[in-house]
């Protein structure tokens, strides 16, 4: 049982992250609570830390929207901790669309449906050009394009506000990334997931390899979202540097000769390797 | 030598393309989207909320307006509703605003999509400034109008004998009562719906509607002559007006009746 504990301790505690939180946005809007308000887009913590969603005040800028100093104020907070911990530390530790893939790519594992060779080419760049295809109809449209659509805020916004028929936006994720495409949505076409990547591109906690401890078991490659990422495993130790990392440390779980671990590396340290 | 149809230029150039394609496709459906949830809304939405234009594009769909509302009147549209996702409304005959003098909702707003300014006076909050709708009496189900003296109306409005006003008219049928009828008056009315909400039919005779349906504007071209600054605008006004007028015709009456051919060309060749 305790090896079971710590095989799944980073998972775990993702888990227990993105419930407890859902759990006490939900809870705090039902009985008024205020230690949070607001939803994924924006919140007020504790009645007075201001939080906004990066990319969905860039899309109204684009559609013309004033920007508020409430929201400017949060967004400079999320963009302080992205840039510390990483943007798309997000997607695995708080949004609660990574719950429902997470989900389809173990089912789509246990199941065996991984077959390579029937794979269809599906770029992982779909992200940056959704990113642009939005802001280009926010300011069409004068409207945040994508906020329009978001299944991340279908589902935050139902689980505190109702549903209507929004869980079938889920269930159309869930099915696509089990029998379609796998990480299909997260790890390829989410353009919140890509503009957080942006933004964390240089953040301070990377995960760091080290080659020389590598029995090329290659178990990360099976259970990484972002497979492309792992690039260089097993051939050199370097910092996995890559902007798309999602921060879900699950390689760091399945490696049996720890080969993986989080580490603080300086922009001056992630610039020269990089160079 | 020949570096502009290098192999890797081209692949690079097919791949750029490839996205515009994939892009291009994906706008069209995306589009048609939003340009439907763009349509007016017929819901109502919370007091100081901005013209649904800048209403829709300011409103970060975050909820902390429902979460304020003490009353609990606000709801979030989701995907099922008949507007665009996200956005708060409220549905009168379900519950009606109940105009807090200290606008919990619009000031809970992060981005001003409420603005508080269009519900200041003089440096303090004046809910009655809110328009979130006017009221519209359907005067051939209103009980009043029937004869009833139901005032249930002009008792639920928070505005009573200002937004809502009962006339007093003798009822010719019996010929000894009276119609007490309720006038809703567009100036006053803040569209709040608690009249809509206490309306005792079945379905209620008197609708808050969004502005856009129910308010009308009378033109600058007629001119109330009893009102002193509307007859300073008709001073003002007939010097700015200009008309195009088509050239007098020279011919004498005479010649023009008399012009047979020229009418018969008039008819058959124009």
């Amino acid at each position: 049982m305790s090896d079971f504990l710590f095989r799944y301790r980073y998972y775990l505690a993702r888990r227990t992250t993105q419930i407890l939180l859902l759990g006490t946005y939900f809870l705090a809007n039902l009985y008024g609570w205020s230690i949070v308000s607001g939803n994924l887009s924006s919140s007020v913590v504790f009645g007075f830390i201001p939080l906004s969603e990066p990319f969905a005040t860039l899309q109204m800028f684009f559609a013309g929207a004033v920007i508020s100093a409430d929201i400017l104020l949060g967004i400079l907070v999320v963009l302080f901790f992205y840039g510390i911990i990483g943007g798309r530390f997000f997607c695995s530790w708080v949004c609660p669309v990574n719950i429902v893939t997470e989900t389809a790519a173990a089912i789509r594992r246990k199941l065996k449906l991984q077959d390579k060779t029937n794979a269809l080419p599906f770029s992982r760049n779909i992200r940056y050009w959704f990113i642009a295809l939005a802001l280009i109809l926010s300011f069409v449209f004068s409207l945040a394009a994508f906020e329009m659509i978001s299944p991340i805020g279908i589902a935050h916004r139902g689980i505190i506000f109702g549903f209507g028929f929004g869980w079938f936006s889920l269930v159309a994720i869930f099915l696509f990334d089990l029998f379609s495409q796998k990480y299909g949505w997260c790890g390829h076409i989410c353009p919140l997931g890509g503009f957080n990547a942006l933004i964390g591109k240089y953040s301070l906690i990377k995960v760091t390899h080290d080659a020389t401890k590598c029995v090329h078991s290659l178990k990360c490659f099976l259970v990484c979202p972002e497979v492309e990422i792992l690039e260089l495993v097993g051939k050199k130790s370097h910092i996995i540097s890559a902007k798309e990392c999602i921060k879900c440390a699950r390689c760091i779980e399945v490696c049996d000769s720890g080969a993986f671990k989080v580490s603080i590396v300086t922009l001056a340290k992630q610039l020269k390797e990089g160079a | 030598m020949n570096k502009i149809n290098t192999p890797d230029r081209r692949l690079f150039l097919q791949k750029i393309l490839s996205g515009v394609g994939y892009a291009s496709v994906g706008a069209i459906f995306w589009s048609a989207y939003l340009s439907k949830s763009q349509a007016q809304s017929l819901l109502l939405r919370p007091p100081g909320a901005l013209l649904e234009k800048d209403f829709l594009s300011t409103c970060m769909r975050c909820g902390m307006c429902v979460k304020a509302c003490p009353f609990d009147v606000l709801q979030l549209a989701t995907i099922s509703d008949k507007t665009a996702i996200g956005t708060p409304y409220f549905t009168p005959r379900e519950n009606a605003c109940r105009l807090c003098p200290d606008i919990p909702c619009a000031s809970s707003c992060p981005t001003d999509a409420l603005d508080l300014k269009s519900l200041t006076k003089d440096n303090s909050l004046h809910i009655n400034n809110a328009k979130m709708g006017l009221a519209t009496v359907n005067t051939q189900s209103c009980l009043a109008y029937l004869g009833l003296q139901c005032t249930m109306c002009i008792r639920a409005c928070p505005l009573a004998d200002v937004a809502i006003v009962l006339k007093n008219e003798r009822n010719p049928r019996t010929g000894m009562h009276a119609f007490l009828t309720p006038m809703v008056d567009a100036t006053n009315c803040t569209g709040c719906g608690l009249c809509e909400r206490a309306c005792p039919t079945n379905i209620a005779s008197i609708k808050v509607l969004p502005l856009f349906l129910s308010q009308s504007d009378i033109g600058s071209h007629y001119i109330i002559g009893w009102k002193k600054e509307d007859e300073e605008r008709l001073k003002k006004s007939s010097t700015d007006v200009t008309m195009s007028k088509t050239k007098r015709n020279e011919k004498s009456a005479l010649d023009n009746v008399n012009d047979v051919e020229g009418i018969l060309e008039g008819l058959y060749h124009e």
